[in-house]
């Protein structure tokens, strides 16, 4: 089926400002959206810019906005778009070119709620223990791939540049709630600060835009429940 | 012109390279150089496990763990390297979990661990419960995990800087490498006491691959064009259970849980090839037998492709042990593991070959030994050999973490030894001049068509059974396609994140590879492992218990035998 991908462009090298360009491709309905975007660039046009690298939702490179929605391009399919598809950069972080966007506050945040295991000398034989259900505790949070559809479909992110945002907090919940890990109280008191988790204001867009379908809300919730009920 | 100078640089922030940079990490100065953000890395796609010989659910040792890598591998595998790689498995799985790996765990709270292809009790009798993992994404969380550790240690990442050129001084010590800032393109000239190339493989040679689209082989072509030779380039895997027409891998583990490969018939027909090991028999040849249904024409309705089936789990195992895997068959083929079959073909998955190693990752440059200062591979990029003719499932987990350490810790001692090698005069003239060519060429060939040509024709006459006429056809294809490719012309002339240059560049490299891996392949006159030829049917241990080691000279590819070092097991028939 023929369907039009209306795309917009950017090179900072040549544009006063962004513009929507418009593609006709033949694509199966089984197609992923990353699978057009590669037919334009090797066919029609090779200056189209974008990230990706896996194509199979699991390196994290390719969230774009897909119809008004956070999406990655490799896990997003033709036969759910319908036949007139609008591309855009994700919202929120500075434009480098077309679809491709600077990472680098996004990086910046997460590694400000120190997302490493902070615990005790290993034991100096075997493994630290930790139970099926501790495990179970975190699971959820393991699963991100820093993707950022979350923290950009997130609307306090887009007007306030200081949030850490939804990311950032999941990385913190994957070890506060790891049992192995003694560096919660730090954690959650940097996202007890104004830029943690009470700007949060409930609206589920970053759920909705999980490609791993990580609940993160729900994540968001607990984190404000142990700053609420633990203390720090 | 950008210069920088540090006692190491890594290429690829994948597991070899993050592991070598957490060695390295505060005691040298180190950069980490990856044309991605580390996360993004390949390693993070793998699925199923990592073996090491814990015995947390029975019992289990790392003789048999080396035993079984030698006899997968056909008997290509060095025994002496097998031999470090099964035994520091277990040291390096338990350092994993020390940085916090999030492992799945037994009701005893012990790293938890399963069955997976190849891996068996007391040399073969049974299969073993060696694989520990993390639900079906073990490799993304060893990769989260490194990358955390990276960002603890402080190391310095240049991320998105894509590789163009490996320096070697005038007496022969590789002394730096030059990058091109994505962002910027702006080349850097990085200066260095030690390399350690992990810039992991190259599946996107092949048509249908499990790998990612920058799994181009940037590393290893370069380093081949700079003289350094090649080893076991021949040496392909083609995993058995890819997504049908999209390559995307369904893990071992599925069939590890208890998952069947099933013929148009509904035959589970792997019994009928591997009677004791059955669907957990090694890649190669489960590859093979998948081939071999499809040309009998018991592929799904006579088309050219087999069900994996997991229908038959408990529900819940399939959404605790293999939710990853059963999803991609949902979201990429309408299919629902749960009720029906999942169509599957082999894929392009795993080089076993590359830049030659020691045990220390230290690339040697000829069939003594002997090796090159500076100079280091680690990961996929690297041959040791581990994997001889056949990687066995986990096992590359395995190799980037044993190896990516080891290689940290031979750096350090190099650092601590020598002094930075002189680099060449003008280091960055010949990167500057391949760039400058392809932005300067206003109109010629087309990179995708000339790289949609390769694929095909390594699909169709390299991969799973090959013969002499159709290598020669193949090899034909690829010479024309690298004339072609001297007149490649890109349409983005731009500075600022050109990605058409660097596709263009990743294709220039591919070629070389796959000229490198059908050369291999003809020469290799027998069937061993992965590499099976109609022509040569049988292993051939008289002329061929050695390793292929692959030149560029002025006068074309030169091939030169490595003996294989045996130190245990001797060759004997594989079956299983």
């Amino acid at each position: 089926m023929e369907v039009t991908l209306r795309i917009k462009r950017f090179n900072p090298e040549q544009d006063q400002k962004p513009h929507f360009e418009e593609y006709q491709v033949e694509v199966e309905p089984l197609d992923r959206v990353l699978d057009a975007l590669n037919q334009i660039k090797w066919h029609q046009d090779g200056t189209l810019t974008y990230r990706r690298s896996c194509a199979h939702g699991i390196c994290g490179s390719d969230a774009v906005r897909i119809n008004g929605r956070n999406r990655l391009a490799c896990k997003t399919l033709m036969k759910d778009l319908g036949r007139k598809i609008t591309i855009e950069p994700l919202i929120g972080f500075k434009v480098e070119k077309d679809l491709l966007v600077d990472m680098e506050k996004f990086f910046d945040a997460y590694k400000s709620v120190k997302p490493y295991l902070i615990a005790d000398d290993a034991p100096s034989t075997g493994e630290r223990l930790q139970s099926p259900e501790e495990r179970h505790v975190f699971d959820d949070t393991t699963k991100c791939i820093l993707c950022a559809a979350c923290t950009t479909a997130c609307p306090v992110t887009w007007t306030s540049d200081d949030f850490v945002g939804p990311a950032a907090i999941v990385n913190a919940h994957r070890f506060i709630f790891d049992s192995r890990d003694t560096g919660g109280r730090e954690r959650l008191r940097i996202l007890n600060s104004g830029t943690g988790v009470w700007r949060c204001r409930t609206v589920f867009n970053c759920t909705d835009a999980c490609p791993r379908d990580i609940k993160i809300t729900e994540a968001i919730e607990q984190v404000k429940r142990a700053l609420l009920f633990e203390g720090v | 012109m950008a210069y920088h100078r540090y006692d190491a640089v890594i290429v690829g922030a994948g597991g070899a390279g993050l592991m070598a940079a957490i060695q390295l990490a505060g005691k040298a100065n180190i950069a980490v150089v990856s044309k991605l953000y580390p996360p993004r890395s390949h390693t993070g796609a793998a699925q199923g496990g990592i073996s090491a010989a814990l015995g947390n659910r029975e019992e289990d040792h790392w003789e048999w763990h080396m035993y079984d890598t030698v006899k997968g591998g056909d008997y290509l595998v060095d025994q002496d390297a097998a031999e470090v790689l099964a035994r520091e498995a277990i040291d390096a799985v338990l350092e994993l979990e020390h940085m916090g790996l999030p492992f799945n765990r037994t009701e005893q709270g012990k790293i938890d661990q399963r069955f997976f292809g190849g891996h068996t009790r007391n040399y073969g009798e049974a299969p073993v419960r060696r694989a520990c993992y993390a639900a079906d994404r073990t490799g993304h969380m060893i990769i989260q995990t490194l990358y955390q550790q990276g960002i603890k240690h402080d190391v310095n990442f240049f991320d998105e800087h894509h590789l163009v050129d490996i320096l070697f001084s005038e007496d022969g010590a590789c002394c730096g490498v030059v990058t091109y800032e994505i962002k910027t393109g702006e080349l850097h000239t990085i200066h260095a006491k030690t390399v350690l190339i992990a810039s992991g493989g190259y599946g996107r040679v092949f048509k249908v691959t499990s790998n990612a689209l920058a799994g181009t082989g940037d590393g290893i072509a370069i380093a081949y064009r700079r003289g350094v030779p090649l080893m076991d380039m021949e040496m392909y895997q083609f995993h058995p259970t890819g997504l049908y027409k999209l390559g995307i891998l369904v893990s071992e583990a599925a069939r590890g849980e208890g998952g069947k490969v099933i013929n148009g018939l509904g035959e589970a027909f792997a019994a009928r090839y591997a009677p004791t090991l059955k669907d957990l028999a090694p890649r190669d040849m489960m590859s093979r037998f998948i081939y071999q249904e499809v040309k009998e024409g018991r592929g799904i309705d006579g088309k050219d492709y087999v069900f994996l089936d997991v229908s038959h789990l408990p529900p819940e195992v399939i959404d605790e042990k293999i939710p990853d895997v059963t999803d991609f068959a949902r979201v990429y083929l309408g299919v629902e593991p749960k009720k029906e079959g999942i169509p599957i073909q082999p894929t392009a998955h795993y080089a076993m070959g590359g830049l030659p190693t020691n045990v220390d990752a230290q690339v040697i440059a000829n069939p003594d030994g002997e090796t090159i200062p500076g100079f280091y591979a680690a990961g996929e990029s690297a041959c040791v050999s581990v994997h001889g003719a056949n990687r066995l499932g986990t096992n590359s987990l395995v190799d980037l973490v044993v190896f990516g350490r080891r290689a940290g810790q031979r750096m350090l001692k190099e650092i601590q030894e020598t002094d930075w090698a002189t680099l060449p005069q003008d280091p960055q003239a010949k990167a500057e001049a391949q760039i400058a060519e392809l932005l300067g060429r206003e109109s010629g060939e087309n990179a995708a068509d000339i790289r949609a040509t390769m694929q095909d024709v390594m699909m169709d006459k390299v991969s799973v059974v090959r013969d002499e006429p159709r290598m020669r056809e193949a090899m034909q294809t690829i010479h024309e396609l690298q004339s072609a490719y001297r007149h490649v012309a890109i349409q983005d002339h731009g500075k600022r994140f050109n990605t058409d240059l660097l596709e263009a560049m990743e294709l220039g490299n591919m070629l070389d590879l796959a000229e490198t891996i059908i050369h291999g392949a003809i020469e290799r006159k027998e069937s061993r492992g992965a590499h099976y030829r109609e022509d040569y049917q049988s292993r051939d241990d008289i002329n061929w218990l050695a390793h292929s080691m692959i030149y560029q000279t002025a006068d074309g590819l030169n091939l030169r035998k490595k003996p294989v070092v045996i130190t245990t097991f001797e060759p004997k028939e594989r079956k299983y």
